[in-house]
């Protein structure tokens, strides 16, 4: 199996979750699309984990799959934050520091 | 043609389709639903390249856990249930910026990984069975080991704090 198969695949979910990030309004999608980002790096770990021969890579992406639960929750505690004081989920509202 | 790369091509196609479907989706339920596809592809992948314990832990704590504090937290936010608009005026520039991104690192890839190949033996098996990830971990990563840990816990008592109502 060509090491390339899973990178290209991860590079693919990695820039659906760059568009995601960019193009989406609600909160919670963005967040998603930040998951999508992080699974793509994961894949990266554990393809060169079996090509290295290496138990390293695995190791990281465990680490990297308890930074994305860390990282959900707190960011959930955020968008319902943001929910509570706007009344709405939407990124685009929050703009309070513009001038 | 190996199984191997038949199963690799079968849960690359579901799990590009999920991609395209969390990022498109005009339904946030349906957006969540897809990441899930992604999600279980990726461990089904962990399990092809015979990385089962990072496999079942992915099943665990994605599937188990984070999905279903997505779906909490379109339940809380109020989402609407029927299909809305909720991208922003970005959309091309964002389609634009991912393509770029996507080109260059499949150029990039091709160049400096082109002939590489993943040779899945029964060393490799024995070599990244829970017992040699557990030894790893607790031995050469400790370390690391502790400070995620403490970031977790960090990162709950920092929830609790930011979520709570006064």
């Amino acid at each position: 199996m060509g090491l390339n198969q899973y990178l290209i695949l991860s590079a693919f979910l990695f820039c659906c979750g760059v568009y995601g990030v960019l193009a989406r309004r609600n909160a919670v999608l963005v967040l998603l699309s930040v998951e999508l980002m992080l699974n793509a790096v994961n894949i990266n770990l554990v393809a060169f984990s079996a090509f290295t021969k290496q138990i390293a890579g695995q190791v990281f992406a465990l680490f990297v799959i308890t930074i994305a639960a860390a990282e959900v929750g707190v960011g959930l505690a955020i968008v319902l934050l943001i929910y509570r004081n706007l009344h709405s989920p939407d990124l685009d509202r929050v703009d309070q520091l513009k001038g | 043609m190996t199984g191997q790369n038949i199963a690799f091509w079968i849960l690359a196609i579901a799990m590009g389709t999920g991609a395209i479907g969390v990022v498109r989706s005009r339904n946030i339920v349906h957006a969540a639903l897809f990441l899930i596809v992604v999600l279980v592809g990726a461990a089904a992948q962990y399990i092809v390249l015979l990385a089962e314990f990072v496999g079942i832990v992915q099943f665990f704590i994605y599937i188990g856990a984070i999905a279903v504090l997505f779906l909490f937290g379109i339940m809380l936010t109020r989402a609407p249930m029927t299909p809305a608009d909720f991208d922003n005026d970005q959309r091309w520039p964002a389609a634009i910026v991912s393509l770029f991104l996507f080109g260059t690192l499949v150029a990039l890839l091709v160049d400096a990984f082109g002939g590489d190949k993943i040779q899945l033996s029964d060393s490799l098996l024995e070599s990244s069975r829970t017992g040699p990830v557990a030894d790893s971990i607790f031995r050469q990563f400790v370390v690391p080991f502790e400070v995620v840990s403490m970031l977790l816990l960090a990162a709950l008592v920092g929830a609790v704090v930011i979520a709570r109502r006064d």
